[in-house]
Order: C-alpha cells, then structure tokens, then sequence
C-alpha cells in the first residue's frame, strides 16, 4: 500500500488547566486521545463526534496548529516533528485548513484580495502579475468572480466568505484540505451549494480532505472513511458506507439512530441514549461511554477497551469490549 | 375571559394575515408579510424556513415579545378565538407563562446566570400567583423530574454554568410547562444542541405533549427535524407562506419549487457522492426584505419561474397534490399543478 499523505498515530493534544491566582496548573486535559487516523491521496475522511469529542483539536493538531503532547504526525510518510525550518513550512503549504465561521475567520479590515494575498506573502512568495493572476483564478475555481477582490469580508454573504475561506486554503495549492464545520454556520439553501463546490475541487485538483462535522447526513454523502470520537478517542472507524450501514460500537449506533431522518413514515427509534458528554476533567473510568451506554458491563467501569480490528475488510476498527 | 363555547369550535391558536414590521435605519421592512396559520390542541405545528424568512418573528409576535423596534402592523391572533392583539396588555401579559410559553435557541442566554436553577423556576410560579412559597419547591422539583432531570434536589440549588446545554434547554421546558399552557412556542430549541441531546429533547417535548395536550408551534430550519415531529408544516420565505400542509403532503409531495428545492439540496440516508449524485442547489441567496420585489419573491431563484411570476405575486392555493388536507402553496405553477 501507499504511504498516506497525513497519518496521525497515537496523537494526543494535552491542554493546561490553570486555577488561581498564580495560574497554577492544576490539571492536564487532554482534548485528543492515541488516535490514529490516514487520508490517502484522493480520499475524504470525515472525522464526526459531538461537541468536546476533540474532532476540531485533532483537525488542529493535522494542520500543525497545535503541537501533539505525544505520537507522530506524517507527511507523506515524513515526521513533522523531524522536519527542518523548510521541511515545516512545506507541509504548511500542503496541508490547509478552512475553519468553520466565515464571519470570524477572514479580516473585517482587509479587503478580499488582502486576504488572499496573505499566504503567498507568508510564504515569501513572489507577488506582481503573476499572483494577481493566480488570485483571480482562486476566486474563479471558488465561484465568485474578480470584482469581489476589491469587496470587504462584510459585503459578502455567509456562502460567498466561505468560498473566500476555501479560496484561501486553495491559494497554495495544497495536497490535504482540513475542512472543519464548514458548511454549519450556512443556510441550508447555501450549504448544497459548498458542498457541491467541494466535490468538485476535490475532483478537479485532486485533493485530500479531513471533512470534521456534526452532520451525520453529509458526512455519509462526502467521505469515504469516518472516524467516530467521544471524549476524546477514536470509538470507532470504517469505510462510510460500511459504518453507516453496520454501526458496532454502542455510541456510533446511538448517535446514528438520533440523526432526525427526513421520513416522516420512518419507525421512530425508541427510548434516545440518556444522559450527557461527561466532561474530559472527571471522564470515567474504563470505558469513557460506560455512563451512557446501554450494554454497559463490569469490565467497562475497569478496563479501557483498546480501537482494535473487529473487521479486516474496510478495515472496521472498534474500541468496545463487546466487539 | 374567554366564551367556553368559542374554547370546542375555534382553533387554539389562529392567525390571521399576520404583518409584523421593522423600523431600521434604511426603512421599514415587513418581517412577517401576511402570515395565516392555525394550530389545533394537542398539534405540532412546524414554521420552517431559513434566516430572515419571518419565522421566529412570526413566533415573538404571537407570544407578543417583540422589540421595541418592531410592531404588528395587521392581521390578527386569535388564542382561543379572542383576539390577543385587542387585549389591554395587563391581561396579555397574564396569557404568557400561563396558557402561552415560550422556549428559545439559547438556553444559555435564555436563564438568568446569577440566580440558582430552583429559584428561576420557582419565579414562574410566583408571578402567575399559581403556588405559595413552600409548595412552589415541591412543584419545582416535580417538574424538574418531569423533564427527566437527574438528582433534581442537588440541582435545585445549581447554578446554571453548572448544567450542560442539554440541561439548561430541559429547565427551560420546565419553567415553560410549568403552568400547564395550552400553547408552547419552540424558537429552534434544539439547534444548539448535540444530536444525541436534540434526540432526547424532541422525546421528551412529544412525551410531555401526550401527557399534557399541549399545541406546540416548533419553529425550525431542519426539515429532518420536521419529518421528527410535526403534525402540520407551513414553510415560510421572505415572510411570506409559501407551502402548507399535512406533513406526509409537503415532505413527501411538496408542491412549491422553494420546498422542493430545499428537500433535493439534503443528502438522504444512503446517498452518497460515489453514486454520482449531486445534490441541488438553489442559486442565489435570500433577497433582503428591504428590496422591493413584485410578483413572486421566490422568482429570482426559481427554476420554474415565467413572466408571470415577475409582475404577480401568487396567493396561497390548494393544490393537487397529495392527500389535499389543506395543502396549498403560493405558486403560479407548483408541481402537480393547482387544485
């Protein structure tokens, strides 16, 4: 098999928590958990979880934006953490990532071209004709046309600044695009329309994305692999088609059985799993889904369940000791 | 107050050719441009619809909770057959908390963060002079256990930074439900929510409906969260209905382009890009309702639209479609064709 164009293996991102006056550290939380994720050339992972599972940290830590406590993350098969001051600011340039609030991720002072020159300028790349040119085909490849260079981040609607945010993650021409949330803060009506536009650049430009949403729906429409997270680890993963057909672990079939389906003669599923996302600071031992899991045994509340094979065709990883 | 013969032949809720206008430093714009809609006891009524298409300030004007800047210029609101907005505002404000509630998006924004969870819904009880000091704490922590609230004693006395989204959004229907209304108004309750914490919300808000007989009018953008819960569904763009009906009929026979629209652009279960499908998109964004727009609103967008649809605004019809229990769109041309 080929080398993956971005590995995380055993990644952990561990945050302070600092009390007092003196900001002492009283604690470590850590928001990502030993996860071990690929995208391979072409490929769509879609990494899905609810709020404080550490899908937008993990998305963070791919990206290089935060540094991992612990394990490796790989660049076409290279450690970043080995890389020299140029090996570094390459994969900067090969790994990209469009963040999901259009309104708060693009300058309000700069205008639209500003915006796009900035990679090129943090890249100490030249500029003149030739990246005016390239700008005005970003704007292009996105949807928009060149008179929107000249326009303020506010002029332009929710849809029309995410087209600026992934024209900026375009302007590079990276490898891997890290998508997170980008589509939840638009309209539904605007949402098919970036979706759309996704698909194609992913097409056309040959492109990897890791696509980090809530929105089960979507993500089984885009990916062709998904990685399950709860409190920060990795519960589950399988080619898409594979999870959203036969989901095995306990948390991946409750969390697909409460997507709201748009059958209104659907059979309702029956009681919805109780109870909420521990915090990270007092996870449970054991299992970290033991206090909501409706299978939950003895050896849950001790053990941790290692993500192992549980099917060697996909491969389907689980990380449930009734697997 | 109210004519117990009118309670058994009026609807519980009926509105009227609802205008609700905006006064904003560019004009007025009318939010709400002549909404009709009904809900029956014990009915889920949904108000669906994206950003700026009136629907939450469809709900602020039946609860009678909007801004300063905002007033209902026509129309009525019928509770019961009385119409609310004739009513002297004393006795408004003594239908909501009591036989009307609300609850909104935010739960975060929506409680009082300085004061404990017990004595915000206590208030409730107060305000309406429906139960004394002592008592009120019993019935408190009854509801709290009502809305499946674990350890409601210790939580009695928490504050609300203290309690999960999904918490917080139960205490809200709590303090709603408190008075046992005959109406609850849901702005987006579950929108903020985790989908496991919106699954259990829509639970519990059918299984207190059941148990209470309760209209609710649910306002939402998730037509999936449509097909979950609602009886009926009226569809809104640019303040204006443009489809309604029995939920089986607009979610399964949507006749109104816009409704059609919105349902091709969602991924269904199963679909998936390797298939080749491509979703549909609707071109353009919402117009701002500070333009003025003859004919159909709908029109710049529409793939259906002719010379008609320019100069003459279309009128809610019944259409062919489906099992035509009140289902009706505002098209010239809608599919199937009109009734």
């Amino acid at each position: 098999m080929s080398v993956p164009l971005l590995q995380a293996d055993a990644l952990s991102v561990e945050f302070p928590v600092r009390r007092g006056l003196l900001r002492r550290e009283v604690a470590r939380l850590r928001a990502v958990n030993q996860v071990s994720v690929e995208v391979r050339a072409g490929a769509v992972l879609g990494i899905v979880g609810e709020s404080g599972c550490g899908k937008t940290t993990l998305g963070r830590a791919m990206v290089g934006l935060y540094p991992p406590t612990s394990g490796i993350l790989r660049i076409e098969g290279r450690d970043f953490a080995t890389l020299d001051e140029a090996g570094r600011r390459q994969m900067t340039r090969d790994v990209q990532m469009v963040f999901q609030d259009p309104f708060a991720s693009l300058n309000p002072r700069k205008r639209i071209r500003q915006i796009l020159e900035l990679p090129f300028e943090a890249h100490g790349l030249p500029g003149g004709e030739a990246r005016e040119t390239r700008i005005r085909e970003l704007v292009e490849l996105v949807g928009l046309a060149p008179e929107h260079l000249d326009r303020w981040p506010h002029e332009l609607s929710g849809g029309q600044r995410q087209r600026i945010g992934i024209a900026r993650a375009l302007a590079l021409a990276p490898k891997v695009v890290v998508l997170d949330e980008p589509l939840s803060a638009l309209d539904m009506s605007i949402q098919s329309q970036v979706l759309n536009l996704l698909v194609e650049l992913r097409q056309r430009l040959n492109l990897s994305y890791v696509f980090i949403s809530h929105d089960l729906s979507i993500v089984e429409y885009l990916c062709d692999t998904v990685a399950v997270m709860y409190l920060g680890r990795v519960v589950e993963s399988a080619p898409a088609a594979e999870l959203f057909a036969s989901p095995r672990h306990p948390y991946t079939q409750a969390l697909l059985a409460a997507v709201p389906n748009p059958d209104p003669r659907r059979e309702r599923p029956g009681r919805p799993l109780e109870g909420d996302v521990p915090g990270l600071l007092n996870a449970p031992r054991g299992c970290t889904f033991n206090t909501r899991c409706p299978r939950v045994e003895a050896r849950c509340r001790e053990n941790v369940p290692e993500l192992r094979v549980i099917d060697t065709e996909g491969p389907h990883l689980g990380a449930c000791h009734l697997l | 107050m109210i004519d117990p013969v009118d309670m058994r032949s009026d609807p519980l809720l009926q509105v009227d050719a609802l205008v609700t206008s905006f006064r904003t430093p560019r004009g007025t714009l009318r939010a709400v441009d002549g909404v009709s809609l009904s809900v029956e006891r014990g009915q889920t009524v949904c108000i669906a619809g994206e950003s700026g298409c009136g629907k939450s300030v469809t709900a602020l004007s039946v609860m009678g909770l909007l801004p300063d800047v905002a007033r209902v210029e026509s129309g009525a609101i019928r509770f019961n057959g009385v119409d609310v907005l004739a009513l002297p505002p004393a006795e408004r404000r003594g239908l909501r908390g009591r036989a009307l509630a609300m609850i909104f998006q935010e739960p975060m924004t929506a409680l009082n963060p300085v004061l404990t969870i017990g004595h915000q819904v206590a208030e409730v009880f107060a305000i309406h002079g429906t139960a004394g000091r002592r008592e009120a704490r019993e019935k408190v922590l009854a509801l709290l256990r009502q809305v499946k609230i674990p350890d409601v004693e210790r939580r009695y006395d928490e504050y609300p930074h203290q309690m999960s989204g999904g918490m917080k959004q139960r205490v809200m229907i709590a303090m709603a439900l408190a008075n046992r209304p005959e109406l609850l108004i849901a702005d987006e309750p579950t929108t903020a929510l985790d989908v496991t914490i919106q699954a259990q919300v829509l639970h519990l808000l059918k299984e207190l409906q059941r148990e209470l007989g309760t209209g609710i009018v649910f306002v939402t953008h998730d037509l999936a969260v449509v097909a979950e819960i609602a009886d009926r569904v009226v569809v809104m763009y640019g303040g204006r209905v443009v489809e309604q009906g029995s939920v089986l009929d607009v979610l399964e026979h949507a006749a109104h382009p816009y409704t059609r629209g919105l349902l091709a652009a969602r991924p269904r279960p199963g679909q998936t890009r390797h298939d080749g499908h491509r979703l549909n998109v609707i071109p353009g964004t919402v117009p701002s309702p500070l333009v003025q727009i003859d004919g159909c609103r709908y029109q710049a967008r529409c793939p259906r639209a002719q010379a008609r649809c320019r100069v003459d605004a279309p009128a809610l019809a019944r259409v062919a479609q489906g099992a035509a229990d009140g289902h009706a769109a505002a098209c010239h041309f809608p599919e199937g064709g009109l009734a």
